[in-house]
């Protein structure tokens, strides 16, 4: 709108970002002052050992929940100034989830699973149902329409997670432990579809992950260590199919 | 939007049958219950106010003694005289007709029949008094009346007994030691509300009961009609007057007999079985919020059972008043779903036991649309907590919730 920037304007800004929970004597610095760029089109990968603050980093950029201090800007907006119900919206038309326990509705077909995140867009049905659809097509899923997830592998499970939170087109999709539930083989599938679709649909991708072979499909690896970054580097995807 | 949110709800409700079913058992049977015995209590009302029509319209009963609640004092008082009826049909203005009456008990034999039964004294006017008709034959005549002649008009119930499908016009039947003969047929009144068959009675003229039966010339009771138009109420206080004066109460003495206005007894009766509806109706209620209180219950256990569900739709991009909506609704729902059914059984049960009773069905469309619409409010009251807790769950720990 402006004409060309030099650089292209990050998705997401974190400067100085610092989390505390609880305070006094049991207060827990679960981040002592980050920063951190994510621009579009990027995959990056978020390690760490537990405790390390990765969680909660990536929950602060899911919007889910808000920093101590420091400043967080999601395209460029403050997202510290906005109330629960503004973080609900932009949640609803910027982000998607994909959890490691998938978090699909139980006795709902993946179609209606799918769909969720329109029903909160208000889109009308038909086009909902089509967009549903479509989102399972991309992740392999067309003719499974009308199964509901205990009809559904894990591997299956996962995919119409990523059908749900891709369905809404959105900037970034958060990836929690994508694999963790899964074996090596569909963890395999599952990093090719995440592959597939940040290199071919161009969506931007932050993952949360303990396993290096994970990470290593990844272009960049932030590494967490008692609530600071204790690396973050480019990372020459390694896609091995078997272990 | 709502109607988006109504299919949800549908949706939500499908998905656990069992669960739903039993959340709103509750309502169901609140409902069903206001429904049934509001039926019943109406059909009570509808069958006493038809009964006490059958009775005669602008009916005045006269009997001796203090009435209700007069002790022993009815048989003490004296007995009422013919002339006590010519006066009145002759100084009171606004009568239509007025019948002396005297009543025994018999057993009726006709053939290898017999039946015991009631048998009332009067003259031709009862028939209009108590606004009877005859299925055929004819009323007594004036030659009858006067000479005490061996007629008799049978009721329906005696007729059956006694001549099953004969037609009984023109035979002799005998009560007790008196032969006599049958010149009419009673239409049907049927039961009356208080379980007495009004067809089982024996009709003869006042003079041949006075003489054959009770061997005197009492008269009982004195059923007086009023002309349409005109004041029960004024014609009762006449009536008062005259047979003070012609019994001799001392002024300030408490009269030795009673005139009884049947339409005030049927109001009477009329508003005693509303109270005892609107009671039975208030405890049905009760039960309605019992109900609401179970829809809550399971709401609750229904909310913590689907943390994870919420955590999820709020990540996708539920706000808290979405949440809060969805349950609401789901509540609203169920609980109005639970009207829709227990309104059904409760008409049923309404029809099967008004039937049982023998009172007529009647359908209160009012009742139906407040159960129907206090059961949506229950939803609403008693839905709103559990969704309030689910709307302010937090995303993150419901999440992480197991």
């Amino acid at each position: 709108m402006t004409g060309m920037p030099a650089t292209p304007q990050p998705i997401i800004e974190l400067s100085q970002v610092t989390k505390i929970y609880g305070h006094g004597e049991g207060e827990v610095r679960a981040l002592r002052g980050i920063d951190l760029r994510i621009f579009p089109g990027e995959f990056v990968a978020v390690m760490g050992p537990s405790g390390g603050g990765k969680s909660t980093c990536m929950n602060i950029l899911g919007c889910l929940d808000t920093p101590t201090g420091g400043t967080y800007k999601f395209l460029g907006v403050p997202v510290a100034e906005l109330d629960a119900d503004q973080r609900a919206l932009l949640r609803r038309n910027y982000l998607g989830f994909v959890f490691q326990g998938f978090n699909l509705l139980s006795r709902t077909s993946a179609l209606e699973n799918v769909e969720l995140p329109l029903v909160y867009r208000h889109i009308p049905v038909e086009e909902r149902r089509a967009r549903a659809r479509k989102a399972l097509q991309e992740v392999g899923l067309a003719g499974r329409e009308s199964h509901v997830p205990s009809e559904l592998s894990g591997g299956q499970q996962q995919r119409v997670a990523i059908a749900r939170a891709i369905v809404s087109q959105p900037k970034v999709l958060f990836a929690d432990e994508p694999t963790g539930n899964l074996d090596t083989v569909t963890s395999v599938e599952i990093m090719k579809l995440l592959t597939f679709l940040n290199e071919e649909r161009g969506i931007t991708i932050a993952m949360v992950t303990h396993e290096p072979d994970i990470a290593a499909w990844t272009r960049r690896i932030v590494r967490f260590r008692d609530g600071a970054i204790e690396s973050d580097e480019v990372n020459q995807p390694v896609r091995t199919e078997t272990h | 939007m709502f109607l988006n949110a109504i299919v949800l709800a549908l949706r939500e409700i499908r998905r656990n049958v069992l669960r739903s079913s039993l959340t709103i058992l509750g309502i169901v049977i609140g409902v069903a219950a206001v429904i049934t015995m509001v039926t019943i209590g109406e059909g009570a009302t509808a069958q006493v106010q038809a009964d006490i029509g059958k009775l005669g319209t602008n009916l005045l009963q006269v009997f001796r003694g203090q009435g209700f609640g007069g002790g022993g004092s009815r048989m003490a008082a004296p007995p009422f005289t013919m002339d006590d009826a010519r006066a009145i049909e002759e100084e009171i203005s606004g009568i239509e007709a007025v019948a002396p009456s005297a009543n025994g008990s018999t057993q009726a034999i006709y053939g290898n029949n017999n039946w015991s039964t009631q048998v009332t004294g009067t003259t031709d006017q009862f028939l209009q008094v108590r606004d009877w008709t005859l299925a055929s034959g004819r009323n007594f005549s004036d030659s009858e009346l006067r000479g005490g002649a061996a007629v008799c008009l049978l009721g329906n119930t005696v007729k059956r007994e006694l001549f099953a499908n004969q037609d009984p016009i023109g035979s002799t039947i005998r009560l007790g030691k008196v032969s006599c003969e049958v010149i009419g047929l009673l239409e049907s009144k049927g039961q009356s509300g208080f379980g007495q068959d009004q067809d089982d009675l024996i009709v003869i003229p006042l003079r041949t009961l006075q003489r054959r039966f009770a061997g005197n010339a009492d008269v009982n009771a004195i059923l007086v009609s009023a002309r349409d138009g005109v004041s029960t109420e004024k014609v009762q206080a006449d009536i008062e007057n005259l047979l003070r004066e012609r019994r001799k109460v001392r002024a300030g003495a408490t009269d030795d007999f009673n005139v009884r206005d049947l339409k005030e007894v049927a109001s009477a009766f009329t508003s005693s079985t509303r109270v005892l509806t609107a009671l039975l109706g208030a405890v049905a209620a009760v039960s309605l919020v019992v109900g609401g209180v179970g829809i809550m219950n399971i709401m609750l256990v229904s909310v913590t059972e689907r943390t994870r569900e919420i955590g999820t739709r709020l990540a996708v991009g539920a706000m808290a008043r979405d949440v809060l909506l969805q349950f609401l609704i789901e509540a609203v729902v169920l609980a109005a779903l639970g009207g829709i059914i227990g309104i059904l059984l409760g008409l049923s049960a309404g029809a099967l036991a008004t039937h049982a009773f023998h009172v007529p069905f009647v359908l209160n469309p009012s009742i139906v649309i407040l159960s129907f619409a206090f059961s949506a409010a229950v939803g609403i009251v008693f839905g709103y907590f559990p969704a309030q807790r689910a709307a302010q769950l937090d995303p993150i720990e419901a999440l992480r919730h197991e």
